[in-house]
């Protein structure tokens, strides 16, 4: 992308270059402000979150809203439960992905282009929600944590992905090598594919984590039990359904400091549910840019 | 090696590639050597193939469901077979017309501002010679991609609440009255539509940016050359470039345009929008699970993703006949 500056740029090309950063920073703006302003509400004190007094930086800076959160039980054990499901489920979707896309992406491998179909009609039809559940129902899986775990086992797109790494990356040579070695399939998986993939599996595993941390639709309609809610449907309770057991207010003797506290209670929840996320995004993000260019090679 | 394992790797195809190694005996002894030799394959193969048999293969078998009038007692298999009695009572039902109208207005408004948003983002960032700023919105944009569907939906409420928000703490500084925007159903697209522009752009700006930076050099010292503006570059050179990339992703985006997410649309529902919000995903929701009303619900899921699968086809189709980009 070096474009050399040799011949002078136009009073046109000026304007259109200014018009684009101008653009650029007012996305740049409306993008991160939002972002800013329920930050700085969660470290403000109730008063000044009600009475719109924080407009950038913290207002009255308090804790109160954390202290919230962390002396309330149902989000302590929804905090929980979403890891459980995080590190268990992606464990599992790894696995089966592995298992499937690497004798997808091998020639030798006969019936490959069947699976494939039998993979692609997945992703244009499905049975419909009616269907799914009453599949679920009948494994009697509802209600218990499987049902978070085994509907979403594995992910068609995922495997796709890494069947086009694979292909693209272990060089055919290698498996004829190894073959010839007497190595077996599992081991030459095992001992020589997997420790060249690692940047694949980062992939893998960062995609399919951030969907299970920020899922709610298979809790929704899978799980009754309190205790084993994940954090995204006590959110839910929270946020928007605004269901807020008054025991859990924990100095609000007040009426009104309640109402205020129940407020700042909600940006500080936002940020407590965003932040495992976004804070190793920064770090992460290549490979979810490399996930989404894999993907569409083949698309 | 066997002739068959030469063949093209696409799975395009596929569905040739069956066929052509049938001939000889040969060949046959041949492939039963080759599935024996890689017998290992096929046990890993298992696990997988038997989650998307149960998962996903079984719901489709199941969605006969929409053919019978399901009892819980003689399950699905065991139902009564009433043929489209349940497609009828929802093409007649009053409802039929508003989800449709709702659905469609939802997801084309969706499509008209969400497709071109990400293609203008990455044409502004591709002229930009800062790599630091250029990296950097390319950073904020695609942070919002990672909160989930209830912290943004939460957010939403949070921003437009006639008490909380900010939203109207700027409107009343105007000396205008507290709006209460969730409310309002002529607003809920419009709502619904923005922030998942707000929240998708930057993520799907990455495909453009990268189908950009792979335009051959060449071109721009060509059109440098020729004396052509920034402006002249950006539609002779860049929008050419990323055509292949923007008409996969369109067909992709109409194949999905009856399938307004379920996710954030039943979020975002309160009873003073449902007028305007009621899709047919809510509706199959709160008809088949809350009100227990298996196969009706089914049924209307059903001709959704019949229209869905149409759609995605037809689309596919003519965008073979008129370019070279297709999905299959």
């Amino acid at each position: 992308m070096a474009r050399t500056n040799a011949i002078r740029e136009s009073f046109g090309d000026k304007l259109f270059l200014t018009i684009v950063y101008i653009f650029l920073s007012i996305i740049l703006l409306a993008v991160l402000y939002p972002l800013i302003y329920i930050l700085s509400s969660s470290f403000s004190s109730p008063q000044a979150v009600i009475s719109g007094k924080v407009w950038l930086l913290p207002v009255d800076f308090s804790l109160a809203g954390y202290k919230a959160i962390f002396s309330n039980p149902q989000i302590m054990t929804g905090y929980g439960n979403s890891l459980f499901y995080t590190v268990c489920g992606v464990l599992i979707n790894v696995c089966l992905t592995v298992m499937l896309a690497y004798p997808l992406s091998k020639s030798t491998f006969y019936g490959r282009h069947l699976i494939m179909v039998i993979l692609i009609i997945t992703m244009m039809f499905s049975g419909g929600l009616i269907p799914y559940y009453l599949t679920v129902k009948s494994l009697g899986i509802l209600n218990t944590r499987w049902a978070m775990l085994l509907p979403g086992a594995m992910a068609v797109w995922q495997v796709i992905i890494a069947r086009t790494f694979f292909q693209s990356s272990i060089p055919k040579e290698l498996g004829e090598a190894a073959e010839l070695d007497g190595c077996t399939d599992i081991g030459f998986l095992w001992r020589v594919v997997l420790p060249l993939s690692k940047p694949i599996l980062a992939v893998l595993v960062l995609m399919y984590a951030v969907g299970h941390w920020n899922a709610y639709f298979d809790a929704l309609i899978f799980l009754k039990t309190q205790g084993l809610f994940p954090l995204q449907i006590v959110l839910r309770n929270i946020l928007i359904l605004n269901s807020i057991d008054s025991s859990m207010m924990v100095d609000a003797n007040k009426m009104a400091a309640m109402q205020g506290l129940r407020d700042l209670l909600k940006f500080s929840l936002i940020v407590v549910a965003t932040v495992p996320v976004l804070a190793i995004y920064p770090f992460v993000q290549k490979y979810f840019v490399q996930g989404i260019l894999i993907g569409s090679l083949k698309g | 090696m066997p002739s068959s394992t030469g063949l093209i790797e696409r799975e395009k195809t596929a569905a040739h590639a069956t066929d052509t190694g049938s001939g000889s005996l040969l060949l046959l002894r041949d492939r039963g050597k080759r599935i024996k030799r890689h017998w290992q394959l096929y046990l890993l193969v298992l696990l997988p193939l038997a989650y998307l048999v149960i998962f996903k293969y079984v719901p489709m078998y199941g969605a006969q469901i929409a053919f019978r009038d399901f009892s819980p007692v003689r399950g699905i298999t065991g139902s009564e077979w009433v043929g489209l009695t349940n497609f009828n009572t929802f093409f007649k039902s009053p409802n039929f017309w508003m989800l449709i109208k709702n659905t469609l207005i939802i997801s084309t408004y969706s499509l008209l501002i969400g497709f071109p948003a990400p293609i203008i983002l990455a044409l502004a960032l591709n002229e930009v010679r800062s790599m630091r700023f250029k990296r950097f919105v390319q950073m904020v944009t695609f942070a919002p991609y990672f909160i989930s569907t209830i912290v943004m939906v939460s957010m939403i409420i949070l921003f437009l609440s006639p008490r909380l928000g900010f939203i109207d703490h700027i409107l009343s500084a105007f000396g205008v009255e507290a709006v209460n925007f969730m409310g309002v159903p002529s607003y809920f697209s419009s709502i619904f539509v923005w922030s998942n522009v707000w929240q998708g752009i930057g993520y799907g700006a990455v495909i453009y940016l990268a189908a950009l930076s792979g335009i051959n050099t060449d071109l721009y010292e060509a059109a440098r050359v020729d004396g052509a503006s920034r402006i002249q570059k950006v539609w002779h050179i860049d929008i050419p470039g990323i055509m292949p990339a923007a008409t996969i992703l369109l067909i992709l985006n109409v194949g999905q345009i009856m399938n307004v997410g379920f996710e954030k649309i039943y979020l975002m529902q309160n009873p003073l929008n449902t007028s305007t919000s009621e899709v047919i995903s809510t509706y199959v929701y709160k008809i088949g699970l809350l009100g227990a009303n298996f196969s009706f619900s089914a049924a209307v899921d059903l001709f959704n993703s019949v229209i869905n699968l149409i759609l995605l086809l037809s689309v596919n189709y003519f965008a073979r006949r008129v370019s070279d980009s297709s999905l299959w």
